[in-house]
């Protein structure tokens, strides 16, 4: 008798607690789908605007789940549009723009570290907080009187506003964590300069490489402006193109979503492989110098 | 022995030896630097003298394009519009951001793919990014008032109101850009020491007291540097806000960029254009040493 009478608010009280933490942990997961839930969900209806048919796309009630789903929209989109030209012009601009900021940016990158001239980062600070648009005002003029405008290499070199600031930023953090000893010891052993560069610590910064790659095609493959203002017709890149060409009076709807899925997949599928390296590109100037 | 004498010896000589030929590391880019980003600034400031339009002869005014800014509605207005959408964009995402590293920082199942999903709007192709808003907006077929009438609001306008449209595009600047804030105090929240959480558990202190007077003060320098790359990109943002709303309706969302960019590449106005880039650089450089400035005072208090 008198023993249950003691466990019984022992027990009522487990139960309590047991409740508490269900309750609790519904309320964490609550938070965690509302959070998460409109970044999946905005590009879940970019999906699916681009597999429904106009009829689909325009009803009321908005048709969520595409069926049957249908790939006409891709088709449309490059079969009436050059979207294969500005395709590849985008892959030019970004491609060259990167390979000529990892030629100067990966030794600049290593002279700031191995000097020490860390004032040179806070150019980058500058660079960064200057608005695009006014590069282009310059630029456009100096373009125009050499008769570049509407070319690619004019892009490339705009371009470089974009690459070669992140590229150095990237490479000189990731020379400083390198360790010295083993181009000291290189050194000693009588290589030059140059020679311990390219043969030592090169190689060992090679992952720092890789995530400065991807972040100047990504930034770049991003651009809009620079494109939208300096490119002509035919060398326009992607995203210009998508707002000047395909614009809402000549596309419905599934076709423009479609071509906002091939303007942003080959991003999306970069950031895969960089992950944790993100936020140091997105914040290069600021947590260092601010 | 004798060999590690002789090499601290040789040391200083080698080493100014060394530091000499960093320089020619550096160097090329510099030129780089000096041809795309340095040059521009000068010629910017250069052009903001002139009158002149591109096709015309330039004439110098000296500060006549920055007298007539002082006094032009259009521009005033455009700063107004643009302080309003920074207050906004800054504001909303840290603190959202904030409450999501919380969420973040925590175990539970899927973490890491959640995680890489919430990142995701950040590093998408802004231009993508808003013609899916513009056509989310759309007040008949959008799938916004849709949601809307779900919960039983009214329909809205949104960017098509000139009272809503900058509230509008703040909201598509929230869905871009507080996945970096998240990002950037899940950061702090990996630093953060252990021991005062155990004390102050010890002590009987509250969740919310352990976040209020243990968690924000010690998340301080990194709320400050999220503030402080949040308003520099607020300040600069263009590529939504000109694909979405152009700055319309009528001029009820534009912002300096957007006022920029029409009088550089439609106008072709190219010496009153530098003097805003002029003016608009001011206005951030200001900006970011104010919250700077912030910071150091939170510092020392």
């Amino acid at each position: 008798m008198d023993l249950t009478a003691r466990s019984l608010p022992v027990s009522s009280l487990a139960v309590r607690g047991r409740w508490r933490r269900r309750l609790r942990k519904l309320g964490f997961a609550l938070s965690v789908v509302v959070i998460v839930s409109p970044a999946i969900l905005v590009f879940l209806w970019m999906l699916s605007l681009s597999l429904k048919t106009e009829i689909d796309n325009v009803a009321y009630p908005p048709v969520f789940i595409p069926s049957p789903p249908t790939l006409a929209n891709f088709v449309q989109v490059f079969a009436e549009n050059s979207m294969g030209l500005y395709f590849w012009n985008s892959i030019v601009v970004s491609g060259m723009a990167t390979l000529i900021a990892l030629a100067v940016g990966i030794p600049a990158g290593y002279g700031i570290a191995r000097s020490q001239a860390h004032k040179l980062t806070v150019l980058i600070l500058i660079a960064r907080m200057t608005p695009a648009l006014s590069y282009l005002i310059p630029l456009f003029t100096v373009f125009q009187f050499l008769g570049l405008n509407n070319t690619l290499t004019a892009l490339v070199i705009t371009h470089l506003v974009i690459t070669v600031p992140i590229v150095v930023y990237i490479m000189a953090g990731h020379f400083e964590t390198l360790p010295r000893e083993l181009e000291e010891a290189a050194q000693i052993d009588g290589a030059g300069v140059w020679t311990t560069f390219r043969h030592v610590a090169m190689p060992l910064a090679r992952p720092g490489i890789v995530v400065g790659t991807i972040l100047a095609f990504i930034f770049s493959w991003n651009n809009f402006v620079f494109g939208a203002v300096l490119a002509g017709r035919a060398t326009r890149t992607l995203p210009a193109a998508v707002y000047n060409v395909l614009t809402f009076e000549q596309l419905a709807w599934g076709p423009l979503a479609a071509a906002a899925i091939v303007v942003t997949l080959p991003v999306l599928l970069l950031t895969i492989v960089i992950q944790k390296e993100i936020v140091v590109g997105m914040t290069a100037g600021g947590v260092k110098g601010g | 022995m004798s060999s590690s004498v002789a090499l601290s010896r040789a040391r200083p000589g080698f080493l100014a030896r060394r530091q000499k030929s960093y320089v020619y590391f550096i160097v090329p880019a510099l030129l780089v630097v000096g041809a795309v980003i340095i040059f521009p600034w000068l010629f910017t400031v250069w052009m903001s003298a002139f009158d002149w339009k591109i096709g015309s002869v330039a004439h110098f005014i000296g500060l006549e394009n920055y007298t007539k800014l002082a006094t032009n509605q259009r521009f005033h207005e455009a700063i107004v519009h643009t302080l309003y959408f920074t207050v906004l964009a800054v504001v909303v995402p840290l603190v959202l951001g904030t409450a999501a590293a919380l969420i973040f920082h925590r175990q539970f199942p899927l973490r890491g793919l959640l995680r890489s999903v919430f990142t995701m709007p950040m590093m998408a192709t802004p231009v993508a990014v808003a013609l899916v808003w513009t056509m989310m907006f759309h007040p008949q077929q959008g799938v916004l008032n849709y949601l809307l009438s779900l919960v039983g609001l009214p329909p809205s306008l949104w960017v098509y109101s000139p009272t809503l449209v900058i509230p509008s595009l703040v909201l598509v600047e929230i869905w871009h850009w507080t996945p970096l804030v998240m990002l950037i105090v899940l950061g702090g929240l990996a630093a953060l020491p252990t021991e005062p959480y155990e004390s102050a558990r010890l002590d009987g202190a509250s969740e919310w007291q352990l976040f209020r007077y243990i968690t924000l003060p010690l998340l301080a320098p990194f709320l400050v540097v999220a503030a402080v790359i949040r308003t520099i990109d607020a300040v600069k943002a263009f590529d939504t806000i000109y694909v979405i709303s152009q700055g319309g309706p009528g001029t009820a969302s534009e912002t300096i960029n957007l006022y920029l960019y029409l009088q550089a590449f439609a106008f072709y106005n190219v010496g009153n254009a530098s003097a805003v880039v002029v003016v608009f650089f001011a206005i951030i450089l200001a900006l970011a040493l104010l919250l700077l400035y912030v910071r150091q005072r939170a510092k020392w208090t």
